[in-house]
C-alpha cells in the first residue's frame, strides 16, 4: 500500500506545482507595444477611463494596483515584492519615503505639464514635506475642517474651541486616528501639529482628555453618513467629503477653523529603481494634462491642484467653491503633516493610548 | 412562561446573527449612496454590478482561487492524513503539531513570511502566489476535519478487501475513501470558505493588478464602499442560503 500511495502523493504534488507555475507564468506577459508602467494608487482614486485613454494614446500598458492606507502601501513597496514605478502617497508618508531613500528625483523637463498646470501654491505647501519639490507632484489635496448641521447648533461654528463647548455634549464626532485627533488639540492650543515638544504634547493630550466626555464617538468613515443622517451636530471631516455630504443634506456647513488646520496633499512619486522610468514620466505628465485632471476631479471629487483643470470646470458653484478651493494664501496657520520618525510616532501613539484609555 | 422566554432568547440570537446581513440587503436596494438616507427602491446597483468589470474579475479570481486551493489542499491534506495513520504514535503527534501551527499562527505573520519567501526565491507575484499561499493555509483545516474520520476507520475492512482480491488502489477507493468522504467534504468546504474570505495573506502575496473580492472591497475604504458591493454580497448570501436549503432538504425527501 505504501508504495502505491507514495506514487499518488508524488503525482498530486507534481500536478499542484505545475499548475501553479503555469498560472504564475501567464499572469504577467501581456505588454503594450511601448512597454508598461506599474502604478500603485489609492482605491477609487482615478477615473478608469483615463487609464484607457493613456493606453490608447501612448501604447503603454498600465498595470494598475490599489491600496487602502499609506501604512499598507509602504511595506509592499519597501519589500520589493513588486517593482512599482509610481505611487501616490500622502504628505507625511512622502517625507518618510524620502528619508529612507525610496524615491527617485523627478526630472521636470520630461513632465512639462507638471510645471505648466499645477498651481505654484501647492508646490509651496508641498515644501513642508518635500523641501525642494524634488520628489513629488501634487495630485489631490484638501483641508480638514468642521462640518456642522446648522439646524442643530445655536450659532455658527467657526473654531476648534467650540468642539469643547458642553452645549454640544454627545453631538460631536472626532476623527479616530492619532495625528488627526492631536492636530485638533494642537491647533486649539496654538501649537504646530508636527510638534514633538513634551510640554506642548502634554497640554494637547489634556485637552483631548477634557473633551472626551462630550464626544459622541471617535470615528473615521462614519462621519460622512452620520452627519448626513443628522446623528450628530458637529464633526471633524476631510474637505473632500464635505461637498458630497452637502449634496445629500443641504443643512450641512463646512468651515476651516480660525485656529488653522491641516492641509493634506497626495502626490505622485516615482520610485527609485523604477523599471519603466520613461513611461512613468509619461504617465504623470498625462495625468497632469488639464482635460485628464478635470476628468479625475469629476470622478474623485477631491480638490485638484491642477489650476488649468479648475478653469475648465463648468459649474460655477464648484469652480469657485470655498470648500473645494480655499485660497491658501488667506491663512497663515495651515500646516501639512511630516513624518516624525519612529520615535515621534511612538510618542504620539503612547499619548493617544492614554487618551483612549482615560 | 418558560417557553416564551426560550423563544425570545432564540429570536434574539437569530436577530443578532442576521440583522447585519439584513441591513446590507436592504441597503443594496437603496437608491441613495449613503446609508443615512432612503432614496427609494432601485435595482440600479445590481445592474451596475454586472457592468463593473473590475468587480466581476475580482469575483472570478476569488472563486477560482477558492476552488483550486480547496481542491489541492483537500488532496494533499487527505493524503497527509493517510500517511500519518501509518506513522508511529510519537512521530504522528509531532506531525499533527507541526500541521496545526500554521492555523494558530497569526495571519499577518503567515502573510509576511510567505511574501519574504517568494521574494527570496524570486517567484513572480501574481495569481499563482495567492494560490500557493491559500493551499498552504488550507491544508491544516483539511487535516483537522479528515483526521477524526480516519481514527474511526476500522483497519480490518481495508485488509478484508485485500484478502478478497482487491488491488491496493481498488481497496482504497472502494473501501477507505467512502468512509472518509464526509470528513473530506467538510474539509473541502472549510478550506473553500477560509480561502474565500481571506484578506491579510492575500494582501501580502498578491501581484500587481490582481484582486480578490476582499482586497477589492478594502481598497474602497478610503472613499466609502460602493453599493454595488452590497448587491454582490446579497447575491452571494442568497446563493449560499439556497445551496444550504437544497442540501438540507433533499435527505428528507428520500426518507419520506
Amino acid at each position: 500500500m505504501n508504495k502505491r500511495l507514495s506514487h499518488i502523493v508524488s503525482i498530486s504534488v507534481i500536478l499542484a506545482l505545475t499548475s501553479t507555475s503555469f498560472l504564475t507564468g501567464c499572469g504577467s506577459s501581456d505588454n503594450g507595444k511601448n512597454g508598461q508602467v506599474i502604478v500603485y494608487n489609492w482605491g477609487e482614486y482615478i477615473d478608469p477611463e483615463t487609464l484607457e485613454m493613456f493606453e490608447e494614446e501612448t501604447g503603454i500598458k498600465v498595470i494598475y494596483d490599489e491600496y487602502e492606507t499609506n501604512e499598507s502601501m509602504y511595506p509592499k513597496v519597501e519589500s520589493g515584492a513588486v517593482a512599482y514605478d509610481i505611487a501616490c502617497p500622502s504628505d507625511y508618508m512622502i517625507s518618510r519615503m524620502i528619508q529612507n531613500g525610496m524615491l527617485a528625483e523627478i526630472n521636470y523637463d520630461n513632465i512639462p505639464n507638471a510645471k505648466l498646470n499645477i498651481g505654484a501654491q501647492y508646490y509651496d505647501q508641498s515644501k513642508e514635506f518635500d523641501p525642494e519639490n524634488k520628489y513629488s507632484i501634487p495630485y489631490c489635496w484638501g483641508t480638514v475642517g468642521i462640518l456642522y448641521n446648522k439646524t442643530m447648533v445655536d450659532e455658527p461654528i467657526t473654531k476648534w474651541a467650540q468642539l469643547w463647548d458642553e452645549k454640544y455634549t454627545d453631538n460631536i464626532l472626532m476623527q479616530d486616528s492619532v495625528r488627526d485627533a492631536f492636530m485638533v488639540a494642537e491647533k486649539l492650543n496654538g501649537f504646530s501639529m508636527n510638534t514633538l515638544d513634551t510640554d506642548e504634547l502634554a497640554v494637547a493630550m489634556n485637552s483631548l482628555i477634557k473633551q472626551k466626555p462630550i464626544v459622541q464617538a471617535y470615528v473615521v468613515d462614519q462621519v460622512r453618513d452620520k452627519m448626513i443622517g443628522g446623528e450628530a451636530a458637529i464633526g471633524v471631516i476631510y474637505s473632500g467629503e464635505a461637498i458630497y455630504t452637502q449634496q445629500e443634506n443641504p443643512d450641512l456647513v463646512y468651515v476651516i477653523p480660525e485656529e488653522g488646520t491641516n492641509v493634506w496633499i497626495d502626490s505622485w512619486v516615482i520610485l527609485k529603481n523604477a523599471p519603466n522610468m520613461e513611461n512613468a514620466e509619461k504617465f504623470i505628465d498625462f495625468m497632469c494634462r488639464e482635460d485628464i485632471a478635470l476628468k479625475n476631479f469629476e470622478y474623485i471629487t477631491y480638490s485638484t491642484p491642477n489650476t488649468a483643470a479648475r478653469e475648465l470646470i463648468e459649474d460655477d458653484a464648484i469652480r469657485n467653491s470655498k470648500i473645494a478651493f480655499p485660497d491658501l494664501s488667506q491663512y497663515d496657520n495651515l500646516e501639512t503633516f511630516v513624518y516624525l520618525g519612529e520615535d515621534g510616532d511612538e510618542i504620539y501613539n503612547e499619548l493617544w493610548k492614554e487618551v483612549k484609555a482615560y | 412562561m418558560r417557553n416564551t422566554a426560550k423563544r425570545i432568547y432564540v429570536a434574539l440570537i437569530i436577530l443578532f446573527l442576521y440583522a447585519p446581513i439584513g441591513t446590507l440587503m436592504v441597503l443594496s436596494f437603496n437608491a441613495s449612496k449613503t446609508r443615512a438616507k432612503w432614496g427609494g427602491f432601485t435595482f440600479k446597483w445590481y445592474i451596475e454590478l454586472f457592468q463593473n468589470e473590475e468587480i466581476l474579475r475580482a469575483l472570478f479570481n476569488t472563486m477560482l482561487i477558492a476552488l483550486l486551493s480547496a481542491l489541492a489542499a483537500t488532496v494533499i491534506g487527505t493524503v497527509a492524513c493517510i500517511a500519518m495513520t501509518g506513522m508511529k504514535r510519537r512521530t504522528k503527534s509531532i506531525m499533527m503539531g507541526i500541521t496545526n501551527i500554521p492555523m494558530l499562527n497569526a495571519e499577518i505573520v503567515t502573510g509576511i513570511s510567505l511574501m519574504l519567501l517568494y521574494i527570496s526565491l524570486g517567484i513572480k507575484f501574481g495569481i499563482g502566489t495567492i494560490l500557493l499561499s491559500h493551499i498552504t493555509f488550507n491544508i491544516p483545516y483539511v487535516i483537522l476535519s479528515v483526521m477524526p474520520r480516519m481514527k474511526q476507520l476500522n483497519p480490518s475492512t481495508y485488509e478484508a478487501a485485500l484478502d478478497l482480491g482487491a488491488s491496493h488502489l481498488t481497496a482504497f477507493f472502494k473501501v477507505v475513501l467512502p468512509d472518509l468522504l464526509p470528513g473530506i467534504l467538510s474539509g473541502f468546504l472549510m478550506a473553500f470558505t477560509m480561502s474565500l474570505d481571506d484578506f491579510i495573506i492575500t494582501h501580502f502575496t498578491k501581484g500587481v493588478g490582481v484582486d480578490t473580492l476582499s482586497t477589492k472591497i478594502y481598497t474602497e475604504v478610503k472613499k466609502g464602499i460602493k453599493p454595488e458591493m452590497y448587491a454582490l454580497s446579497t447575491l452571494i448570501f442568497v446563493a449560499v442560503l439556497t445551496l444550504l436549503l437544497l442540501i438540507n432538504l433533499s435527505p428528507d425527501k428520500k426518507t419520506s
